[in-house]
């Protein structure tokens, strides 16, 4: 089922918690809503399902306005952080739940509800497990239980709020490969919403980046991030450092040193440059076009070594990796290149 | 379930709750002092019914006075309780999920029949539901007497009842995430499904634990009564009074027989309730 977000608007008691936010969403994808806490996604994934409702826009479901449409007849399947298992229901009666609750004309008999559940639970690999309740269950067992509820009802689309944020680790990771591989069975339309940048770029088929009620970038994770389209993408998705530097006739000029790189045909002014810690290449020797820095400090990641420099003898300090081998003696000058770069004009 | 740890040298053992010391001790002082509060007191008074014999205590169990009196007390009680449950459970409802003006004065009115002498509460209602009162001035031409009939008394006992169920149910619907009742909503679940199905079930064990403690008080409840009851021996006469009658008439041994009766079916009723709610504790996790 395509999912067609419309110019929609959200305000909770006049404060704005989307700006006339659009979004296409194909039948069949995984798409992921990432955005640090505050950005409004939970509140677009609440909007599509009819826990809210819009200030102004529409939500389409195929050709069909949705936005005219109550929780219980958009028949979309929700997923919530904390589970929200109903703790007095045993694991199947749960999972049957949203048969039960049908009108009696199109309400399954009671064996074949049981039937389904049952069928959910083996999918969901927790047979064997229909007669726990759910405090008798772990974390990720419940967020199973709560996946298989949802998906008993075939729903139009699968909503999953921050589904592992309750979860440790280990068990995340695990049940995110695990989700990618229901979703490839079913086929579900499924949006969910994080704001762990790995679950995202790892798990979804494209990506929505928000940040304060807007749309920053829609993308697969290979376009949000090799091209990031502006500085909050760059600085949210993946490791990146940022340097201030000004723009003159094509060239970029930290402090009073070209660092050799091409401006293209932006303006001269102000501009903020964005690389990635790990993609920079070390030089030889600080002669010609580069960035230099003084160490000021060091310290070993994993099989790199991570190196904060201060640059232009000033206020401005940037991290980049270099070789574990690396010496990186304090106070010792480097000097480097960024591999991929970009430009963000300083806006005012 | 995990595994039980199965012990070989059987025999009764004390279970150790937790690490923190001083276990034996506050095990020690809770029982002294329950003994010594609640023990103590009511052995005296099965001890002061012995004297009566096993005859004369058949005699008053079985005088039919007794048996009305006990009836009414349990009868009212009981179905003053269940009023309170369903009234209870709405007024906490609204104070728990409504945001309205005066609701802390409303929250803080749910309070006073605890407050109240229950004396001033029998005064009121007799006043206000006697035949030429208020409200009994209205009823009276529909034929409807509530002063000085069982009516009366289960009025007064659902007025000192209400609270116990109110503050009992209302911490645990604050508990209640709004995302149990949303997920009912997406599932397809109807206003009404949600609360019947979802709502109502998660309250249970509070809901008994207001009720018991409703039905409780009632039975043990006297000075609003005797105001609105009428008191006439074999209809209207409570329990608790017909105690004090026996008492006045220095009949000392009648009065601990009738009040060890008492003591006896409450203390079953209670009992049993909390066999259920520990029941559904266990299954549901509550409290775990």
């Amino acid at each position: 089922m395509d999912v067609r977000v419309v110019d929609v608007r959200k305000e909770f008691d006049r404060f704005p918690a989307l700006h006339n936010v659009s979004l296409d969403i194909n039948s069949g994808e995984l798409i992921a809503l990432l955005g640090p806490s505050g950005s409004g996604k939970t509140t677009l994934l609440r909007l599509i399902a009819g826990l809210e409702t819009p200030t102004q826009g529409a939500v389409f479901f195929g050709e069909e306005d949705a936005s005219q449409k109550t929780v219980q007849e958009r028949n979309v399947g929700f997923v919530f952080q904390h589970y929200a298992l109903f703790r007095h229901m045993t694991v199947l009666d749960n999972v049957g739940f949203g048969l039960k609750v049908r009108p009696s004309s199109n309400r399954p008999e009671k064996g074949e509800i049981r039937r389904r559940a049952l069928e959910l639970l083996d999918f969901v690999q927790l047979g064997g497990l229909e007669k726990r309740y759910p405090t008798q269950l772990s974390g990720g067992q419940r967020q199973r239980v709560a996946l298989a509820r949802a998906m008993a009802i075939e729903p139009r689309v699968l909503l999953l709020d921050e589904p592992f944020g309750a979860l440790d680790a280990q068990v995340r990771k695990e049940l995110r490969r695990w989700l990618r591989e229901i979703h490839d069975k079913t086929g579900y339309t499924t949006v969910f919403v994080t704001h762990d940048q790995d679950e995202a770029l790892e798990l979804a088929d494209r990506v929505v980046v928000m940040s304060q009620g807007r749309i920053e970038q829609i993308g697969t994770p290979d376009e949000v991030y090799d091209r990031p389209n502006s500085p909050f993408v760059y600085g949210f998705i993946g490791e990146s450092s940022s340097l201030p530097v000004r723009m003159e006739n094509g060239a970029v000029w930290s402090a009073d040193r070209n660092i050799g790189l091409s401006a293209g045909d932006m303006p001269d002014g102000e501009a903020t440059l964005f690389f990635r810690p790990h993609d920079v290449e070390l030089l030889e020797s600080s002669a010609g076009g580069c960035i230099v820095g003084t160490v000021v400090a060091s310290r070993r990641a994993g099989g790199t070594r991570r190196v904060e420099l201060e640059i232009g003898g000033g206020s401005d300090r940037i991290e980049i990796e270099v070789p574990a081998e690396h010496p990186a003696a304090d106070k010792s000058s480097i000097a480097f290149k960024p591999r991929h770069w970009k430009l963000f004009p300083v806006q005012g | 379930m995990t595994s039980i740890p199965v012990s070989s040298r059987a025999g009764w053992q004390m279970k150790k709750p937790s690490i923190i010391p001083g276990f034996g001790l506050t095990l020690g002082f809770s029982l002294a002092y329950l003994a010594l509060i609640i023990l103590i007191p009511l052995s005296a008074l099965i001890l002061r019914t012995t004297s009566l014999g096993w005859s004369g205590f058949w005699a008053v169990a079985t005088d039919l006075r007794t048996i009305r009196a006990l009836e009414t007390s349990f009868g009212t009680s009981f179905v003053a309780a269940l009023i309170n449950v369903v009234f209870g459970v709405i007024v906490a409802w609204v104070l728990v999920r409504y945001r309205f003006p005066g609701r802390r004065f409303v929250d803080a009115i749910v309070d006073l029949p605890f407050a109240l002498p229950t004396a001033v509460a029998g005064i009121a209602l007799t006043a206000l539901y006697a035949p030429n009162g208020w409200i009994g001035s209205l009823l009276a031409p529909l034929g409807v007497r509530i002063a000085f009939t069982k009516l009366g008394i289960i009025v007064a006992l659902v007025f000192i009842g209400l609270p116990f169920v109110v503050r009992t149910v209302q911490p645990i619907m604050e508990e209640i995430s709004r995302e149990i009742e949303e997920a009912a909503a997406t599932l397809g679940a109807s206003r009404f499904q949600t609360i019947w199905r979802v709502l109502l079930p998660g309250l249970q064990p509070a809901i008994l634990t207001g009720f018991a403690l409703a039905f409780a008080r009632a039975v043990g409840e006297y000075g609003s009564v005797i105001f609105i009851a009428g008191n006439t021996p074999y209809q209207t006469e409570i329990a608790p009074l017909l105690i004090v009658i026996r008492l006045e008439e220095y009949d000392y041994a009648g009065a601990t027989a009738v009040a060890t009766i008492m003591l006896i079916i409450a203390f079953m009723m209670l009992f049993i309730i909390n066999l259920i709610q520990a029941w559904s504790r266990r299954r549901y996790g509550y409290g775990a």
